[in-house]
């Protein structure tokens, strides 16, 4: 196709943070970069011609680059989305501005670590099956109803990609509230027939402020979550579970000695 | 000493956690149901003026209990408000425990709400900042017609808007409500789950639609019966203080209303 000026592309105006915390020098600050769209560009192909053409020190995480790995998660033009599956061609007036996502530790200019925030809810909300039963691996497993596992699954979707994170305010205003994620997970382990943990065990992992009680129904993991998670069904479906869970301690006597 | 322990140590002598978020959280919520649901009650109350003054009068005397007394009984209007004061105070207290209470959270909440561009997010932003306001408009308000329960009715009222200058904040304080309570009703939904029905979805945006059209009414019944008032006021300006005298009352003769109030 002869390169005429009907096949060119429009020019895209990506304004983008750079950062570097690990260096004292570093200043954050955003730079300017314009670039001729392709078709069907994806903001993980302008990124990467950005970082061929102009800025070869430009850091960004992307592994998959489709919407499975939940590494790319950022701030475009201030909504939390994952940039291998939003297309330059949704932004009719040609600015996109990128910034890494809150909330998380930033490495250095897009690059965060959702990993660390992930493994300290994992741990808060004990994201493992609980039971009691010895796993004798060379018998058949006790079969578990489609609809039941389904349910299970439809859960364990999410990618931890940390966009219900960025796009919750409460999660922002507060780093120790734990979040669509961890409260989903919840929701997961309570459906899973394999887990053997009641709401009062539940209730002791997020029954508080900083937990269940804590969501403030802003709804933007809701909106935002890119694996389409019914999250604004489980967190009210835990919350009224949660609210009315049995006082099954506190009332312990104290012994008195001698 | 159980209490003490848990004070200090922030968990129950056996290790559980304290009910008590939880038991906050659904106070929060039931009070909000409350005056959210006691909100529009009032409202159409109120608005029995645009109906007419002898309607308005008998509704006014009903909650002095005509239905059980023939005297005027203001005590059980100020008591009533009492009521509503206390759980609008229990309410206060629980709501404002999520309010950004440092600058840094407030300032991370104005960057990404005005960045997010998102509906819930802004309307929860409209509810914190109506909550605020509401703190000290619904407190006169209150206190007001608590101490002043029997001076309620067509010229009593209107007299209190406008020859009192009461109307700037009956304004304020009706925008604040309208605002305030339909979100907040349409939050709890949501919060809770009360109506997702099969598909929670198709439910919220329904339910979405039914509390923007809620406030409207509320708001455009609110301005016309603040327009009705103030008029009523301007017109009553010289007999400041004269009360209303109900025609229906006046021309029955054998009428069981001994005193006439209004």
């Amino acid at each position: 196709m002869p390169d005429t000026a009907q096949n060119k592309g429009r020019m895209l105006t990506f304004e983008i943070l750079q950062y570097n915390p690990s260096d004292p020098e570093s200043k954050p600050h955003m730079v300017t970069y314009h670039l001729e769209e392709t078709p069907g560009m994806t903001l993980f192909v302008a990124l990467n011609m950005i970082r061929e053409k102009f800025e070869p020190d430009l850091a960004f995480d992307f592994v998959c680059r489709a919407g499975i790995c939940g590494s790319c998660g950022m701030m475009v033009n201030g909504k939390p989305l994952l940039a291998c599956r939003t297309l330059t061609r949704d932004y009719p007036d040609g600015h996109i501005q990128l910034m890494p996502m809150p909330s998380f530790k930033l490495i250095k200019d897009l690059s965060v670590v959702t990993g660390q925030w992930m493994d300290k809810m994992s741990k808060r909300v004990e994201s493992w099956i609980h039971t009691k039963e010895e796993h004798d691996i060379t018998r058949i497993e006790e079969p578990v109803e489609p609809e039941v596992a389904d349910e299970t699954f439809e859960l364990d979707r999410c990618i931890e990609c940390g966009i219900c994170v960025s796009s919750c305010a409460t999660a922002l205003m507060r780093p120790d509230f734990v979040g669509a994620v961890g409260l989903n997970r919840i929701a997961r382990f309570d459906v899973d027939p394999h887990d053997e943990r009641t709401t009062e065990d539940y209730y002791e992992l997020v029954g508080d402020d900083n937990g269940i009680f804590g969501c403030m129904t802003l709804l933007g993991c809701e909106d935002h979550c890119p694996k389409n998670l019914p999250l604004q069904e489980k967190i009210a479906y835990m919350r009224r579970k949660l609210a009315t869970a049995k006082d099954t301690g506190g009332g312990l006597e104290i012994r008195v000695e001698g | 000493m159980a209490s003490i322990i848990e004070g200090y140590l922030g968990k129950r002598v056996d290790g559980t956690r304290s009910r008590m978020p939880a038991r906050l959280d659904r106070w929060q919520s039931a009070t909000g149901v409350f005056l959210g649901l006691f909100m529009w009650a009032h409202m159409l109350f109120v608005s029995t003026i645009l109906i007419s003054k002898d309607f308005m009068y008998a509704v006014t005397r009903m909650f002095e209990g005509s239905f059980l007394f023939s005297e005027p009984h203001p005590v059980i209007v100020a008591l009533s408000v009492a009521f509503v004061f206390a759980v609008f105070i229990v309410h206060a207290g629980l709501a404002m425990r999520k309010f950004p209470y440092k600058w840094k959270e407030y300032k991370m909440l104005k960057t990404h709400a005005f960045a997010l561009r998102h509906g819930d997010t802004n309307l929860w932003m409209v509810q914190a900042f109506t909550g605020f306001m509401m703190f000290f408009l619904g407190s006169v308000h209150l206190y007001i017609l608590m101490s002043n329960a029997d001076k309620i009715g067509p010229f009593a009222s209107s007299d209190r808007v406008w020859s009192e200058g009461m109307w700037p904040l009956y304004l304020l304080l009706l925008f604040a409500v309208e605002l305030h309570g339909s979100i907040g009703l349409y939050r709890l939904c949501m919060k809770w789950g009360w109506c997702n029905g099969s598909d929670a979805r198709a439910a919220r945006k329904r339910l979405k639609k039914a509390k923007w059209i809620i406030t409207v009414f509320f708001l455009t019944l609110g301005l016309l019966t603040l327009a009705a008032y103030i008029k009523i006021g301007q017109e009553h300006r010289s007999h400041y203080g004269e009360r209303y005298h109900p025609a229906a009352a006046l021309v029955l003769p054998y009428s069981p209303v001994q005193e006439v109030r209004s």
